[in-house]
């Protein structure tokens, strides 16, 4: 049979095409949110929108320089702040240095393994997610930069969040907030330790399984435990601003507010990561003990 | 009988260019970034200019384009792979199932209808992500339907710019 003409062919049926594109959708939703076998997918959409997603930046760009040039008048004032701010810094820096000498020493009395410091490396962000639902943002730093997911991402004050995906230009950083993106960490006033989670609305964090007759009270400070390996030790991440002691109710109810500026800031830090304990090492501090 | 139907303006089929490139523009104003309220303000461009493909040339637009545009929000907004994609598929399947009745009326006429069919966008892209156990984000999320149908008629008028006859047809 010989086939229609070009102006008679229209190819299946509307509806069963939608239907084709709905169940391709459905299935590309659960492998994303499921099971993510495929990152090449997001990957290679990723490495086409780059560039739209950088011309769309230009206005952006333009306002900030002519905000910057605007700035410049107030660069004597600052100025003068940020040296005394160094000052005083470089006074807490040289206890600190003191401090870090002494500890080796204690850790080589101990032979314990040292904890190894590692570099950082500044990035800025280029935008936060447009989406209601989740807490994300883009680096401008990518695989180029050797940035590997994982690593912590932290601001002057404290912890913001943790890179998950790696483009080849920018990264994506999940913020502490993302709902469920759970967080090691232990007060500092009592050494309590729990595990932090990301509300998802409001910039809020909870601390969910904690009963109610537990020792916290308000604007405690919540530092990184270190606990889990991906999180350094004693990085700032909240302060209690809620806490219901409902004893109907198994668990309290603790909210806390991130201490760095989860959503605010443009500069951030990468640090690198930790290197894995390895059980080796594990073990001698066993025996240590 | 005749005066009762409107008059309608006969524009010049679409070059598949003038297509590619208004998608891609729209692409370029739904990525600039913005925050706060600006962001919840700002229309659905993407959404809108298949809308508009999808009504009056419906032989140069497909499901497929619709998909595709969907992918690359997604990744843009950092959201679930595919929320935006099924949103789109479907809106633009409806305008083409309805272009013949749609283009009845003006572009001032149709504000009830975009108004739905935006609704209907938003709708399914809340209803995705509360399967995936995300929050409810507030009704703010539904405010861009309405920014979106204000913005229905100056994209209307701004593509029937490009597809004008040059010459008059009634000069002959």
């Amino acid at each position: 049979m010989k086939s229609a003409p070009q102006f008679f062919r229209h190819g299946p049926n509307l509806f069963v095409r939608l239907s084709f594109f709905v169940l391709l959708s459905l299935l590309l939703m659960i492998e994303d949110t499921r099971f993510k076998y495929f990152p090449e997918i997001r990957q290679t959409v990723a490495l086409v929108a780059y560039p739209l997603q950088k011309l769309a930046q230009i206005p952006i760009t333009i306002y900030d320089w002519a905000n910057e040039s605007f700035a410049n008048f107030h660069l004597v004032e600052e100025n003068y702040w940020l040296k005394q701010q160094h000052l005083k810094s470089q006074r807490q820096l040289l206890r600190l240095q003191a401090l870090q000498a002494e500890n080796k020493q204690l850790y080589k009395l101990l032979k314990a393994v040292q904890k190894t410091e590692g570099g950082a490396i500044m990035a800025e962000m280029i935008y936060a997610s447009r989406d209601p639902f989740n807490h994300r943002a883009i680096l401008n730093k990518g695989s180029q930069n050797d940035i590997h997911p994982g690593q912590v991402v932290m601001d002057d004050m404290g912890v913001i969040g943790q890179i998950t995906q790696v483009y080849p230009w920018v990264s994506e950083i999940t913020l502490i907030t993302d709902k469920d993106h759970s967080v090691p960490v232990q007060a500092v006033r009592n050494g309590l330790r729990s595990v932090i989670s990301g509300a998802g609305k409001n910039n809020k964090l909870e601390l969910r399984y904690l009963s109610v007759n537990t020792d916290i009270k308000l604007n405690d400070l919540l530092v990184t435990s270190g606990i889990g390996g991906v999180y350094p030790s004693g990085l700032p991440v909240a302060t209690v601003t809620y806490i219901e002691r409902d004893p109907g109710k198994t668990f309290a109810t603790i909210v806390s507010t991130p201490v760095a500026g989860v959503s605010r800031n443009r500069q951030v830090l990468i640090l690198s990561l930790i290197p894995p304990i390895s059980d080796h090492s594990l073990e001698l501090i066993e025996i240590n003990q | 009988m005749l005066s009762n139907y409107p008059e309608q303006e006969i524009l010049l089929p679409a070059n598949s260019w003038l297509i590619f490139f208004s998608l891609i523009a729209a692409l370029l104003l739904n990525f600039v970034p913005l925050e706060g309220i600006l962001l919840l303000l700002r229309p659905d461009f993407v959404a809108l200019t298949l809308l508009y493909w999808g009504i009056y040339q419906p032989h140069h637009i497909g499901l497929s384009i619709a998909f595709i545009m969907g992918l690359l929000m997604d990744v843009s907004n950092i959201g679930t792979l595919g929320q935006h994609a099924l949103a789109y598929c479907v809106i633009t399947y409806f305008a083409l199932i309805f272009h013949r009745r749609l283009r009845i009326f003006n572009p001032f006429q149709q504000l009830p209808q975009i108004i739905l069919f935006l609704f209907l966008m938003q709708s399914i892209i809340l209803l995705t992500a509360l399967l995936n156990d995300f929050n409810f984000p507030g009704w703010r999320f539904f405010l861009n339907c309405f920014t979106g149908m204000l913005a229905w008629p100056f994209i209307c008028f701004s593509m029937k710019l490009f597809c004008k006859q040059k010459n008059d047809p009634n000069l002959l």
